[in-house]
């Protein structure tokens, strides 16, 4: 079986989301819980759904991933980009999706 | 500029309010995902990849200073330093939290500006001519009829919940700025025998996933009828577009099913029902807009000539840029400013918060404080005097936008395919900046030069990838980036959809295709008058073909 994440947008701000061993929803991809059998993709599925209907967070999807030398990489572009962010240095002072929380109010 | 009178601010101001109350019940559970989704996007916030992204409307492409610099305000406290100009002429903010976008929209209400239309199946944004009031070869202002259009199609009762979205474009010139033949509805502003003020009338263009060349239906339509008119158009669209089915639910469909020529017996028995109701535009009303956009008072600037010439001898530079940059304007003292968000290497498009502070100082200082958008993703200022042009050029070097590249190959559109985009199959920025890179030496452009490259990551087209003389349309294909190539495409008055040349390209390879046909363009041109697009629609797709594929194109499409 592949291994599969949970993944979502924060409701409040968009920002991407993962699922991770605590049930907290974290912006790092590499903190995700990975559900390597079919039981434990039913309970990513299943977090999934109450988290969307408690209005936590939207566009919620199980998504493919694979572990290369300790590090998961989604096997989709789109979810490799989703995780790392854009692939462009975008603005000064952000690549990616990190970057100063509070950019010069 | 159009100025908003008290009902606008009422209407806007209420507009945010409502907003502001459901974003507060959506955050706090009151309101369900699927309810508030269709409220969100009627408000310009979409959900992407990364966060939710922000559309705000520029109606027509048309800004003043006041108002650019609250679009560098909203992208310094809201986003993460920076906006990006879109083909519809419009701002898009990527990283905005829904949390503060009533707070953004109660911004750009305060100086006249908001999110309405900017999505949804409704009317869109009426984009025009970006030279509109300042180009010598139009025969009036397009943007007083682009505006009455927004005042008629803002939150139209029976066009809020069309088949499918619909989009409008004016231009006022003989030679097409604004693309109108690709658009929903394409009106050319004209003159008849007598001297008297209307429009051609062009419906059913539009690229997406089927790319079609919209139909004339009306030769010359008095400006009196363009309300009853256009409601007769989309009135027939909004009974018979197919609801059935998304990817054939725009006008483009309906004309091309129904016929042109059927199309437009329908629409003209609507219009007969309409043309004498009180949709009838009254002179005193379109005066009443046209005063709105009364030209700048231009006084003769004749020393700019002898400042120009000494100017350009100083600086080569200076003289490429106005070479390439600057467009004759109806006045002969004063020129038309293409302020190229194309740097070398760059993001088409992208402008960072000081570089619109610095645009908005710069007009305010020399340009009569207007601004516009460009669908080509450039702003420009229409009204320039030519002896002010040596300070506006310093002070676009200074702030990084003194690209002296409208109309090459490296002024390349783009749209923000898979670094930001949902639809997005494949990345549109990495292309851009690549092939950007590699034509980047200003004397290799010049050699090549007029060469319209669009890029699009997916179908839907928003790079205009149909009407690139060159265009890359990316896909996914096993998982992997892939680039289709087209060429001969075109957007203006001879509006063509470009031919899919072969099989696509891997992304590493795709800027040597690139470079392949443009060689192949310089060895076959009859000479440096005869264009990339002119050369291909002499000789066809065959010599380029046979350049990347050496004759096996076909097998191995």
């Amino acid at each position: 079986m592949v291994d599969k994440v949970l993944t979502a947008n924060r409701l409040a701000d968009g920002i991407s989301v993962w699922l991770d061993a605590s049930g907290n929803w974290v912006e790092s991809l590499q903190d995700a819980f990975v559900a390597r059998h079919a039981e434990a993709v039913a309970a990513l599925e299943a977090t999934g759904k109450r988290a969307f209907d408690e209005n936590k967070v939207v566009d919620v999807n199980v998504v493919d991933v694979e572990e290369v030398d300790g590090t998961l990489r989604p096997l989709r572009m789109r979810e490799r980009i989703r995780a790392e962010g854009p692939t462009i240095p975008y603005a000064p002072g952000y690549h990616g999706l990190a970057g100063p929380k509070n950019f010069a109010a | 500029m159009y100025r908003y009178d008290e009902f606008d601010h009422a209407f806007v101001s209420a507009r945010v309010e409502q907003f502001r109350d459901q974003v507060q019940r959506r955050l706090s559970g009151e309101l369900a995902e699927d309810a508030f989704k269709p409220l969100r996007l009627m408000n310009g916030v979409y959900l992407q990849l990364h966060a939710y992204m922000l559309r705000v409307a520029v109606p027509y492409g048309t800004l003043s200073s006041r108002q650019l610099r609250m679009l560098a305000h909203i992208a310094r406290k809201y986003d993460r330093g920076y906006g990006h100009f879109t083909t519809r002429q419009n701002i898009q903010y990527n990283w905005p939290r829904l949390s503060d976008t009533p707070d953004i929209l109660q911004e750009l209400a305060s100086v006249e500006m908001h999110a309405l239309q900017t999505s949804g199946n409704c009317i869109r944004n009426v984009t025009a001519d970006h030279f509109a009031g300042a180009a010598a070869d139009e025969v009036a202002d397009p943007r007083p009829y682009a505006e009455i259009l927004r005042q008629w199609s803002s939150v139209h009762p029976e066009f809020s919940y069309l088949p499918r979205k619909f989009k409008i474009a004016v231009t006022g010139a003989e030679r097409d700025r604004a693309a109108i033949q690709v658009h929903d509805i394409g009106l050319h502003l004209k003159k008849d025998e007598n001297g008297k003020l209307g429009f051609a009338v062009y419906v059913g263009g539009g690229q997406g996933r089927t790319p079609l060349i919209a139909k004339k239906i009306r030769d010359f339509l008095p400006e009196e009828d363009l309300l009853s008119y256009t409601t007769a158009i989309v009135r027939v669209y909004n009974l018979y577009g197919r609801r059935d089915n998304k990817y054939k639910a725009r006008i483009k469909i309906l004309v091309h099913e129904t016929g042109a020529e059927e199309m437009a017996r329908q629409v003209e028995a609507e219009f007969a029902n309409l043309k004498d109701t009180e949709l009838k535009l009254p002179d005193t009303d379109i005066q009443a807009i046209a005063a709105y956009f009364a030209p700048p008072a231009l006084t003769n600037r004749p020393e700019g000539w002898g400042n120009l010439a000494g100017w350009k001898k100083a600086d080569p530079a200076f003289a490429a840029w106005v070479h390439q940059n600057v467009q004759p304007h109806k006045h002969p003292d004063y020129g038309m400013v293409t302020i190229s968000l194309k740097p070398i290497g760059g993001i088409p498009g992208d402008a960072s918060h000081e570089q619109m502070d610095a645009v908005a100082d710069i007009a305010e200082e020399y340009a009569f404080d207007e601004i516009r958008v460009s669908h080509e993703q450039n702003l420009i200022l229409p009204h320039v005097a030519l002896a002010d042009l040596e300070p506006v050029y310093r002070a676009l070097v200074a702030a990084g936008l003194a690209t002296a590249n409208a109309g090459l190959i490296t002024d390349i559109i783009a749209c923000p395919g898979l670094d930001y985009c949902a639809l997005a199959n494949a990345r549109s920025i990495p292309v851009a900046q690549e092939i950007s890179s590699r034509f980047g030496d200003p004397e290799r452009q010049a050699e090549i030069g007029e060469l319209k490259i669009k890029i699009s990551g997916c179908i839907n087209a928003c790079g205009h990838h149909h009407v690139g003389h060159i265009g890359l349309l990316g896909v996914e294909k096993k998982g992997e980036e892939l680039y289709q190539i087209t060429l001969g495409g075109s957007g203006d008055e001879n509006t063509s959809i470009g031919e899919i040349i072969g099989r696509g390209f891997a992304p590493e390879k795709v800027t040597d295709a690139v470079e392949t046909i443009v060689d192949t363009y310089l060895g076959l041109r009859r000479d440096k008058s005869e264009t990339f697009l002119e050369a291909y629609r002499r000789v066809g797709p065959q010599p380029f073909k046979d350049a990347l594929y050496g004759g096996n194109a076909q097998a191995a499409a």
